[in-house]
């Protein structure tokens, strides 16, 4: 397969624009400028891209979504990369950040956009460095600025720094925490297409989707589309981390099967173990077994599956770890970083940590199970942004899936703590109105 | 979300969130004339606002700028960057509450996150962050924080120093890493992210 995002991602000095230009680096954005901006909208819709950053929403379509007329534009590239498991943006923009540049002065262009932020991560230092850096480069060489390369098109972009927060990566979040705010979703609609960044029509794209938009003008887009399935077209990078061989950041044509990402390219579970569940887009997305494994991995066959591909983060656990440490996990994270502005995700994420802590304590009963069960159920769908189902999701895919296992478990450390030695059984029912 | 004390049970505690005295009326505006603002640290918050269309998306960079320069986001810098800005320091405040990497509290200068999600944790994080919490315990100059998934799992498990990323960070090294943290030096150079090829480029079989 020919690479396009991992093309010698490792040559030496590609983050800088003399090496990246020496590659052929920028011509895509001559050739762009060089054309009508309906036409290069057309290239990307005929592209079909789309969003790598959780959603996988169209984005030629969000594209055309932007009212027209003389209001400020503005396009955001959201660089917060927090879900866990995911690290593809990170590699991207370290190894490669004209890519991203180049792909973001073309969006802006195709969308009529004149200002561009990069909502980074404060956590990625290095990262936010070199794009400072590679900012700096383009500015110099007039790819940056008015009149980009005798044409018409302005653009300014800056480099925003996060302090740390997941929720700021939910796209509207991202614009308050871009406006100097505390990092809370807004209500939608309005969309940021029509009300985003400073009540301005906004663009919002992941990394991996700005990036890839130069090699869409490269091919075209309708070569661009043979790439992967019909719907999920193109190349992707994924993730892989936990339980295997070789963790890291692989490109792969989308649609190949999920076994050959796991054993082919990440090498595996360590000798002697076995899958025993993954996440195949990041922690929010519901948990597949190994049964699972030889599922095309593309959208649409993980959206069937009952799972979402994501942000493209496969986390691979073994057999020998137990489901209820891996729920905890999960869970624990979004108690953390909920904002706290909705109730059913506020108190949802928490109250679930509280009885998967009881479960570890040795003081759950099976009918927390069916607690969880239902706290989830309340939570999905009722909340202001997806945080909520994001935490809702996998938990309760992981009950509902092993249960036998939450069971025995249950048991186990029941018998373990100070409660294993009271009677299992007492002669009159305890549980409130069950006496007869 | 900045950490949220919690009794055992869950809960939280009261007043986790009180940052004012409510006995006092709210601080406005600082005064220029009575508030003293390093030139440097003025400089550099002059300098991000000029970069947005409005002056308020500063309020981050400046927080930043605020905790390098007093090695915390302190009421005296936040009041300074409010002079500043000519925002209430109870809006900068509140900005600075809300998100991990500014610390409302004085801490250590040096700034040790391990991470305990969960790719890390499959690959021993709550071991590793126990080992490191233990080496520190009673080290003023070290801020240790367990954190949430760092972007960096294809390293677990994994710490960033001060901003440097450096995994897989095996148990036997935490002497030397810790070691390297107290006198100054470059993180357990040979473990750092900077330094890693892209898996997708090494060849097959190449596995640790
Ligand atoms: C809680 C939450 C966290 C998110 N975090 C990220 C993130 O870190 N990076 C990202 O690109 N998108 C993230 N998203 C998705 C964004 O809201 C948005 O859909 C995306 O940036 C759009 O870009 P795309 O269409 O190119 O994928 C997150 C969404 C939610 C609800
Ligand atoms: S769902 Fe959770 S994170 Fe999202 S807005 Fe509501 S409380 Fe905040
Ligand atoms: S889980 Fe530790 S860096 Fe992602």
């Amino acid at each position: 397969m020919n690479k396009l995002l991992f093309k010698d991602i490792d040559e030496p000095g590609l983050n800088t624009i003399d090496v990246y230009r020496r590659r052929g680096g920028y011509e895509q954005l001559r050739r762009a400028l060089s054309m009508p901006r309906e036409a290069v909208l057309n290239e990307l819709l005929a592209s079909g891209l789309r969003g790598r950053g959780g959603a996988g929403f169209a984005m030629g379509k969000k594209i055309s979504f932007l009212p027209k007329g003389a209001l400020d534009i503005y396009l955001c590239c959201n660089a917060d990369e927090s879900e866990p498991g995911t690290f593809k943006d990170r590699e991207l923009m370290q190894k490669n950040p004209h890519m991203l540049i180049e792909g973001i002065i073309i969006a802006a262009y195709a969308a009529g956009a004149n200002k561009s932020f990069i909502y980074i991560r404060g956590e990625y230092v290095l990262q936010a460095d070199i794009l400072d850096a590679a900012v700096l480069e383009a500015e110099r060489a007039g790819f940056l600025g008015e009149n980009i390369l005798g044409s018409d098109h302005r653009l300014s972009l800056v480099v925003h720094r996060g302090a740390g927060a997941y929720i700021c990566g939910e796209e509207t979040a991202l614009l308050d925490s871009l406006e100097g705010k505390r990092g809370n979703p807004r209500l939608k609609p309005p969309f940021p297409a029509n009300q985003g960044l400073y009540q301005g029509p906004t663009l919002i794209n992941n990394v991996e989707t700005l990036a890839t938009v130069p090699a869409i003008m490269g091919m075209g887009g309708d070569a661009y589309a043979k790439l992967g399935t019909e719907t999920s077209t193109g190349t992707k990078l994924v993730s892989v981390s936990g339980h295997v061989k070789r963790p890291g950041n692989y490109e792969i044509e989308l649609g190949v099967s999920s076994r050959e990402i796991i054993y082919g390219l990440a090498g595996g579970p360590p000798e002697g173990r076995s899958v025993k569940l993954w996440f195949p887009g990041g922690s929010s997305s519901p948990v597949l077994t190994g049964d699972d494994l030889d599922l095309a991995y593309d959208f649409d066959t993980m959206a069937k599956a009952g799972s979402m591909l994501g942000s493209g983060a496969i986390i691979v656990v073994d057999d020998q770890t137990s489901v209820v440490d891996v729920a905890y996990k999960t869970a624990y994270f979004y108690r953390h970083e909920s904002c706290g502005k909705c109730t059913p995700c506020r108190e949802g994420t928490n109250w679930t940590v509280k009885m998967l802590e009881r479960m570890k304590a040795g003081e759950a009963t099976p009918m927390d199970l069916d607690i969880i069960a239902s706290v989830c159920d309340n939570i999905i769908g009722h909340c202001l942004c997806v945080l909520g189902d994001a935490m809702a999701m996998p938990v309760g895919s992981m009950v509902a899936k092993f249960r036998d296992e939450f069971e025995e478990y249950i048991e186990a450390r029941r018998q373990e703590s100070y409660l294993g030695t009271a009677d299992p059984e007492p002669e009159l029912a305890l549980i409130q109105g069950a006496v007869a | 979300m900045a950490e949220v004390r919690r009794f055992e049970h869950g809960s939280r505690v009261p007043g986790w969130d009180a940052s004012v005295d409510l006995r006092k009326d709210p601080a406005g505006v600082p005064d220029p004339a009575t508030t003293p603002v390093p030139a440097e640290l003025r400089a550099e918050i002059e300098a991000q606002m000029a970069k947005y269309p409005d002056f308020r998306s500063a309020a981050l960079p400046a927080l930043a700028a605020v905790q390098r320069h007093h090695g915390w986001c302190s009421p005296e810098g936040i009041e300074q960057a409010a002079c500043v800005m000519r925002l209430t320091p109870g809006y900068l405040t509140a900005v600075a509450t809300f998100y991990d990497m500014f610390d409302t509290v004085p801490t250590g200068r040096n700034r040790v996150y391990v991470c305990t999600n969960i790719s890390c944790s499959l690959r021993g994080a709550d071991e590793l962050c126990h080992r490191i919490e233990q080496l520190t315990a009673d080290d003023a100059d070290i801020q240790v924080k367990h954190f949430e998934c760092l972007g960096a799992c294809d390293i677990a498990p994994m710490v960033s120093v001060n901003g440097i990323y450096v995994g897989p960070v095996e148990l036997d090294e935490v002497d030397e890493l810790i070691d390297d943290v107290r006198n100054d030096r470059d993180p357990l150079p040979r473990k750092q992210l900077r330094l890693r090829p892209s898996a997708d480029t090494l060849p097959m079989g190449d596995g640790q």
